[in-house]
């Protein structure tokens, strides 16, 4: 942000770089090596819905395409603080499939005018013990960084308190991804997404 | 890439030319103390009034938060309002401010901060008592649009001027009233120009707060996509300020150009002189935003 669009009272957009999803795959097989995650399939984008019908048709529409290729319907949620998650199911060894239509849903906001309006995308991991670890991608930074929600999978308003992240599970999976994924460099953007589908 | 985000040049073109008048004003006032003061008086007179503005701008935040006796609350105390401003704040791509709550019934909220990582957000215990969650939001966007955009910066630069002029005209007669150098004008005079230029540079400041204010609900609607949450809770605010207890209004006068919506009733009548536009002119623009939020591109 400029000088001038501080004086100005004015934000220029961040340049997003949506092909860094592509890195995903590689990654996966790097977890499951190195840190004994596998894919569970499920992936997800979230986004705030914006009011209006050009964007309900817009998502109606993805949704419609998505869904065109006879694989598991894709199932929109939306969560406590008015996000929507586009959520969708591949098979588990099949991440590429998973990414190309996250990628999709991405490029279909972006298209639509709406690219201000992207959260983030996710994908989740599982563990043999049962623990669960989501890859989030920041849009606004084109980076990555992981989420492992540990203890009761608690909702934001529900069960205040039981929200607990294990981080040193996220610290050590920072180190096992550097090599593939762009990490998020600031620990303060990486954000809590409890109660995200699939996690 | 597509956006939706339709500059408003107007407001730019009017805030722009608010600032230049404001500047030319400056120019032309110390250009004239320097050529009608005795030499002595005026470097005093910027060093203060600079070191002021200086000070202003830099314990703006402390300042601010302490006369609203805010109290920090952390991600454990109030998950709920962490979680919004976490998610804006990723939305708008920024670094994420300090979250205050003051226990006040005023339903109201401000930003403060001499940068945007030196930034703190406060809500008060009635704004989230009376407003939903979507409501909230579009107020906490609006809060922070005012941090993105540095607001307390710039308003405190184009307040600079203002402070000068204040100075001599409240303490000018007692340091340079006896002085007589040759060729300068008598005291009076000086006195009287900058009682003038204080009064002129008081309105600009006032013209730009407005237009900072739409500038920042202009991006606070575009950011959550729901001008019409923060229109809701524009209405709901307004409507709920002119029944609030009298003791609060007072203690919180000094604050008002911070405010999202301002706390006193009969003085901001005169829209000539309030910090904020009035109800009607934000509603339009929310409605003109959400108008092209809704068109096919």
């Amino acid at each position: 942000m400029g000088f001038f669009d501080a004086i100005l009272g004015r934000r220029t957009p961040v340049k997003p770089d949506l092909d860094q999803l592509f890195a995903l795959p590689s990654a996966a097989v790097t977890l499951q090596v190195s840190g004994g995650f596998t894919p569970t399939g499920v992936g997800s984008v979230c986004y705030r819905a914006s009011e209006g019908v050009a964007f309900a048709s817009m998502q109606d529409d993805v949704q419609r395409l998505l869904d065109a290729d006879g694989g598991p319907a894709v199932e929109r949620v939306n969560d406590d603080f008015g996000f929507t998650w586009l959520v969708c199911r591949q098979p588990p060894d099949d991440v590429s499939a998973l990414v190309t239509e996250l990628h999709a849903v991405n490029r279909a906001l972006e298209d639509a005018g709406f690219g201000s309006s992207l959260l983030c995308s996710l994908a989740v991991f599982e563990h043999a013990d049962g623990r669960r670890l989501g890859l989030v991608y920041l849009y606004k930074q084109g980076t990555f960084y992981p989420f492992a929600p540990s203890g009761g999978a608690g909702r934001p308003s529900g069960g205040a308190g039981r929200q607990q992240r294990d981080n040193p599970l996220e610290l050590q999976m920072r180190g096992v991804l550097a090599n593939d994924l762009t990490v998020e460099a600031d620990l303060s953007r990486w954000m809590a997404v409890w109660g995200a589908p699939g996690l | 890439m597509a956006t939706r985000f339709i500059k408003d040049s107007g407001l730019t073109s009017r805030m722009a030319l608010v600032m230049a008048l404001l500047a030319v004003l400056y120019l032309a006032f110390m250009a004239f103390l320097i050529v009608n003061t005795s030499v002595a008086y005026t470097p005093v007179i910027i060093v203060l009034a600079g070191a002021f503005a200086v000070g202003q701008w830099y314990f703006s935040e402390k300042i601010a938060l302490a006369a609203m006796r805010a109290r920090e609350v952390s991600p454990q105390q109030a998950p709920e309002l962490h979680g919004m401003i976490d998610r804006l704040c990723a939305l708008a791509d920024m670094p994420k401010p300090r979250v205050y709550v003051t226990d006040m019934d005023m339903p109201n909220a401000f930003a403060t901060g001499r940068s945007p990582a030196h930034s703190s957000v406060c809500v008060t215990t009635g704004i989230m008592r009376r407003l939903n969650a979507e409501e909230l939001e579009g107020v906490l966007a609006h809060e922070l649009s005012h941090v993105a955009h540095r607001d307390v910066a710039v308003m405190t630069v184009a307040s600079f001027l203002g402070v000068i002029a204040g100075l001599i005209t409240r303490w000018g007669l007692y340091f340079g009233g006896g002085r007589r150098d040759s060729g300068a004008l008598p005291f009076l005079v000086i006195w009287l120009v900058s009682m003038v230029v204080a009064a002129v540079s008081f309105l600009l400041t006032r013209i730009l707060s407005r237009y900072r204010e739409l500038c920042a609900d202009r991006s606070a609607a575009f950011l959550t996509g729901q001008p019409s949450a923060l229109a809701s809770a524009l209405t709901k605010i307004s409507g709920d300020m002119a029944r609030i207890p009298t003791r609060d209004l007072r203690q919180a006068e000094p604050l008002n150009a911070f405010f999202f919506a301002p706390a006193l009733k009969g003085a901001s009548l005169n829209s000539l002189f309030a910090s904020h536009p009035p109800l009607e002119k934000r509603l339009d623009q929310l409605a003109r935003v959400s108008a092209e939020l809704g068109r096919p591109l």
